[in-house]
């Protein structure tokens, strides 16, 4: 008896070291040297192959919390008001794999940050740089490049695509320097 | 020994209800017919279960003790037990009683719910309250749309008027509650729910969400504000006008920090570009008496301080930290401080 | 009262071959295969009561963070997981659990004079069930993955929008898990006490404890399945992308919170209704006569029962329903107070005529009365709609729901734990412990929960994890944190008390309270077998209205493990039926199902690839053994031996 309560007492233990969800409310801004290293063209001298950008910071891609706000800030700052919930309008949609300036985290969020030629304004000084990363975040599940436990759900909106966490996963073409053309 | 203690505890219970009387933001210390009514209505029904209780737990003393037995080995049963007529009658007499006093307080229930909703008016004021995480927009409709006036967290209300409030959520339930005014109404996403509310004594009347809307769920306050018609009136057409130009160097520096920085993406100040319907809005924001939904003063520290951090006030609240130079913090606290 | 020598266990040939037939398996493997209603009633209890303890320990660092304003010892992340599951362990993993399942699965059999629970292996199947259930909620809780929403989850906070992760999703599992167990356990006791009852316990004869689960059983089979539904709807909504409750696309919030209540509010009957019925066991056995009025109290608990899912919308009274409804259900709550009422006047007549002798387990009667009367009364302040839109989701609510459930549920508990302590383990409980153990929680609980009813009335609203210093609430929450203090130690000396007692307590004979009803006819604790032979009963109180000389049953096999099965009514015997011996289905269905449940909130496919598993080990269960195959049920007319 005395050696089973041990036993279980020591599995709750055990339990307890495991990785936990990690929700941060407040979290410290990331190292300075993302914008200077993404490359947002396709062109470079030489040819060969694209570097990869930078990966994101461990975090935002591994907490449905982050994930979860980068769906609100998306909805709360506007971007739906040029890329339409992921479907595209004025700006180019966010959930097929095609990407002008690289689908990378860090061209992402370079994107966000400096702001593209025709239309992207740059949020610099406007958003803070977590927020950025969260809208990251949420932007790769709009194409289906989170698992489907941290992608959100359907919003509390009306029905007018599925939710990220049903986007069957595309791969992102990297950067094609092409707006996609309307069909 | 066992009595001593019940009817001791029972006095307890009396005199902490009788202490707690003067409290601010008590149901018991009504400010209104409304909550005057639910005053009485909690004190009859108060003395009808004390009486009861003292009853109960004076039968069951006695009844416990009158012919104990104090052997510690099992005695013989009773087969026929004497009484058991006396009992039944006083049993079936119990019975009769309470269904009577059930019926009683029903009655006295429902006449009571009728008074609390009773209200009714011409041309009642309508004020639109949409709660959000964590903050309450406070809107009071008009049918011209500059005459629309839209603050946050502080509802002003003329006294001794009825006026209609008119509840939705923009994102979960949340709930309505000002205990010196009236009963709570729930704030339901995908519901227009209507109440009347009427406060028959100027002050300033704190109330709080009383339903579990999340992180800040605690720190989220809002005040009423009942003043004679003419204030109201008047502070509805200060209301209304958009912030004032800025009249010396360091609000204009101010305002230009506001328009530059995070601030813009979500707040609104009418009068200037800054139209994010996001957070709360802040035209009006220093003739307010408290900030960040009740929880702080509106003093120049307080407001530094929550605009530099507010996560350390309200973690998981919606507004992100701002960190800045002290010089565009002065400025901009200068800018925020003129916005009466 | 004296011990009939028929029923009870003695050394003897017979006692040896039932002793054979009926007795558990040894080792790792045996513990796994046991399906004895003692064994799994004992399990129950001691489960139920870690999880107690567990939300015990919640409720002390809820107390901690609200003991002083603008407290730093959670953040909200914490506290919102921490209250959640507070509640969800106290409602789900704790009262239900113990004061149904645990009581009624060890007490129903011995009480009724059966061998076994009705359907063993389906009874140990809902323990397993129960603890999937423990483990998927806890282990949220350590993962920092915990439900975070209350215990009851509103929409549209846990829905898919404002609760993003897995931690509702858990929550609404867990539901699932435990309500499954509670089923299972209705559908064993229902049987057991319509067709296993001893010959002679007509309806009018059964104790008002077997009344009571008979009634419960019935009010889980109806008001679970509402709350299962409810939280599959949520999860659908959270994982299969459906609209049940998003206003945008034509749901519904308030359809939640109705099917939660018309769930939730029997449920708080299926835990208070044990109470009630313990509490009128220990006074008829220590007033030493019959209860007063047990018609009257067998018809209180059904109407119960009944009334207890009419009153749901008093849950609901700040929603902004309509005033005529809202009134219909402020009648109808109290209209619930009436057969209670009766119970509380039968039980003082019963102590009035009686010869009352206030041993231990009548401390806890007492504390019965004095709390859950002032949570009763509380409750007839919240049924009238203007003062319950007052202090609706504030601490007077919980101030109530507390008086009402530890006082009605927890008080009874305790001194059914020291009623039938000799019983289950076989000797004493120590009785200056039981007795400081009692002061110890009473006047904590007291402190705690009697200040929060001033504290709702000066405005304090509930779920908070902290609160302003100018609110003036910090010395009534310090005075509420002190009381559980002691209520802490009076749980620690009630747990070292069972330790103790267990070693070095006086050994107890059959029936050291010289009570009626069956279960002390058997030894203490009883033989695997339950009774040498299946009693006859005469009277209401078995044990004290039997003839001179015991009339028993004979003629029912000990080489297999056979029950008898009487008529419903009436109780004349009417066949015998063989029950299954240890098994390991029960465990390994339970695994499997665990697996596809926990699976289905990760990805619907586990729902699919899970049926194969599931088939597999439905016809394992149900796999007839040799025996069975060739036996056919038998009708033989029954003799009594005299």
């Amino acid at each position: 008896m005395a050696y089973r309560l041990a036993l279980a007492a020591l599995l709750l233990i055990v339990l307890a070291g495991c990785e936990r969800e990690d929700r941060r409310f407040r979290p410290s801004p990331s190292a300075a040297n993302i914008l200077n290293s993404v490359q947002v063209s396709g062109l470079h001298p030489g040819g060969g192959p694209l570097q990869g950008g930078p990966a994101l910071p461990g975090y935002y891609e591994e907490s449905a919390y982050a994930v979860n706000e980068g769906k609100r800030l998306f909805n709360q700052y506007n971007c739906s008001g040029c890329h339409a919930n992921g479907g595209g309008g004025i700006g180019p949609p966010l959930m097929d794999p095609a990407w002008i300036y690289g689908g990378e985290p860090g061209n992402i969020f370079a994107t966000i940050m400096q702001g593209r030629p025709n239309g992207m304004p740059s949020f610099r000084n406007r958003i803070p740089e977590y927020q950025a990363w969260e809208i990251v975040a949420y932007v790769r599940s709009l194409s289906g490049q989170l698992p489907s436990d941290v992608a959100p759900a359907r919003g509390d909106d009306a029905y007018f695509k599925p939710a990220e966490q049903a986007m069957p996963k595309q791969t992102p073409t990297g950067i094609t320097g092409v707006p996609e053309k309307k069909k | 020994m066992r009595l001593a203690r019940q009817v001791g505890s029972g006095l307890v219970w009396i005199c902490g209800s009788a202490i707690l009387s003067d409290a601010q933001g008590s149901i018991l210390r009504p400010a209104g017919a409304q909550a005057g009514n639910v005053e009485w209505l909690y004190w009859t029904i108060f003395w009808i279960a004390f009486v009861v209780y003292v009853l109960v737990v004076l039968a069951f003393t006695r009844a416990a003790t009158r012919n104990r037995v104090r052997d510690k080995e099992p005695v013989p049963v009773l087969q026929n037990p004497p009484g058991e007529r006396g009992a039944l009658i006083a049993v079936h007499s119990a019975l009769a009683i309470t269904v009577i006093t059930l019926f009683v307080v029903l009655g006295m229930s429902v006449v009571t719910g009728k008074k609390v909703e009773g209200l009714t008016s011409k041309n009642p004021i309508t004020i639109q309250v949409t709660g959000h995480q964590w903050w309450w927009e406070v809107t009071y409709p008009n049918s011209q749309a500059d005459q629309t006036v839209t603050t946050a967290n502080e509802i002003h209300v003329p006294v001794g008027k009825p006026v209609v409030i008119l509840t939705s959520s923009a994102d979960v339930i949340h709930s309505f509650w000002p205990p010196n005014i009236r009963g709570k109404r729930d704030l339901l996403p995908g519901y227009q729910n209507a109440f009347w509310m009427q406060v028959d004594e100027p002050g300033i009347f704190r109330g709080q969400c009383a339903e579990f809307c999340g992180y800040q769920h605690a720190h989220m306050g809002f005040a009423i504000v009942a003043e004679s018609v003419d204030d109201f009136s008047k502070w509805l057409e200060k209301q209304r006008k958009p912030a004032e130009l800025p009249t010396d160097e360091e609000i204009g520096r101010g305002q230009q920090v506001f328009l530059s920085h995070a601030c813009v993406m979500c707040h609104t100040i009418r009068g200037t570009g800054a139209a994010s319907r996001m957070g709360p809005d802040l035209t009006h924001l220093a003739g307010r008496h408290m900030i960040a939904a009740e929880t702080l003063p509106n003093t120049r520290g307080a407001l530094a301080g929550w605009i530099v951090d507010p996560q350390s006030t309200k973690p998981g609240s919606q507004m992100a930290p701002n960190p800045m130079s002290s010089d565009d913090l002065n400025a901009l606290l200068a800018f925020l401080q003129s916005l009466q | 009262m004296a011990v009939a020598d028929p029923i009870i266990a003695s050394p003897s040939e017979r006692h040896e071959r039932l002793a054979r037939t009926w007795s558990d398996g040894r080792g790792v493997y045996g513990w796994f295969t046991n399906v004895h209603h003692t064994t799994i009633g004992r399990r129950y209890m001691i489960t139920s009561f870690l999880f107690f303890v567990l939300g015990g320990i919640l409720a002390a660092l809820i107390r901690l963070q609200l003991a002083r304003p603008e407290n730093h010892l959670l953040d909200p992340d914490k506290y919102n997981q921490i209250f959640t599951v507070h509640g969800s362990t106290m409602i789900f993993l704790f009262a239900v659990p113990m004061m149904y399942q645990a009581f009624g699965v060890y007490l129903v059999p011995l009480m009724v004079g059966a061998r076994n629970i009705a359907f063993p292996r389906l009874a140990a199947f809902s323990y397993y069930i129960y603890v999937g259930g423990c483990l998927l909620l806890w282990g949220g809780l350590l993962l920092n993955i915990g439900a975070d929403t209350g215990w009851f989850s509103y929409v549209t906070l846990s829905g898919p929008a404002f609760s993003p992760g897995k931690r509702v999703d858990f929550w609404a599992q867990m539901i699932t898990f435990t309500e499954l167990s509670a089923l299972a356990v209705a559908v064993c006791l229902i049987v057991t006490i319509f067709k296993h009852r001893a010959p002679g316990m007509t309806l009018n004869r059964m104790p008002l404890l077997i009344w009571e689960k008979l009634v419960l059983s019935f009010m889980v089979i109806f008001a679970m399945p509402a709350v299962m539904l409810v939280s599959s709807m949520l999860l659908m909504d959270r994982t299969a992308n459906t609209h049940f409750f998003n206003p945008a696309e034509g749901g519904d919030v308030l359809l939640y919170q109705h099917l939660f209540w018309f769930f939730g509010h029997p449920d708080v009957y299926i835990i208070f209704l044990p109470g009630a019925a313990i509490v009128s066991t220990l006074v008829t056995t220590f007033s030493r006569r019959h209860i007063f009025g047990y018609p009257g109290i067998v018809v209180a608990t059904i109407a119960t029962g009944f009334l207890g899912f009419g009153v749901w919308v008093h849950h609901m009274f700040a929603t902004g329903l309509p005033q005529l409804s809202e009134s219909f259900f402020t009648a109808a709550t109290l209209m619930i107070v009436i057969p209670t009422a009766y119970q509380f006047f039968c039980w003082v007549a019963t102590l009035w005529t009686g010869r009352p002798q206030l041993r231990l387990p009548m401390l806890w009667v007492g504390g019965f009365f004095f709390v859950f009367l002032i949570g009763g009364l509380s409750g007839l302040m919240l049924a009238s709609v203007p003062v319950d839109q007052q202090v609706h989701d504030t601490f007077f609510v919980v101030a109530h729901f507390h008086y009402v459930l530890i006082g009605g549920a927890v008080f009874p508990m305790f001194g059914a734990l020291y009623y039938w302590y000799p019983k289950i383990v076989g000797r004493m409980a120590n009785e200056t412990l039981a007795r400081v153990h009692f002061w110890l929680f009473f006047i904590g609980f007291n402190l705690t929960f009697f200040t929060m009813h001033f504290l709702g009335l000066r405005g304090m609203p509930r779920r908070v994890y902290t609160y302003l210093p100018e609110m003036h609430w910090a010395s009534l929450n310090l005075i509420a944190t002190s009381g559980a203090i002691f209520m802490t130690a009076g749980v620690l000396v009630f747990l070292f008390n069972v330790f103790w007692s267990r070693e070095k307590g006086p050994i107890a004979t059959a029936n050291p309270w010289g009570a009626g009803t069956l279960e002390w006819g058997v030894s203490s604790p009883p033989p695997p077998y339950n009774f040498l032979n299946i009693p006859i009963v005469s009277g209401r109180e078995a044990l004290w209205d039997d003839p001179p000389h015991q009339p028993v049953v004979s003629g029912l096999r000990d080489d297999v493990r056979e029950m008898l099965l009487t008529n419903s009514l009436d109780a004349e015997p009417e066949g015998r039926e063989e029950q299954p011996g240890p098994s390991i289905w029960p465990f390994v269905s339970a695994v499997v199902v665990s697996v596809v449940l926990i699976g289905s909130i990760f990805t619907l496919w586990a729902v699919v690839y899970g049926i194969v598993p599931i088939i597999i080990t439905i016809v394992g269960w149900i796999w007839p053994t040799q025996r069975e195959a060739s036996q056919t049920r038998s009708h033989e007319k029954w003799s009594v031996a005299p």
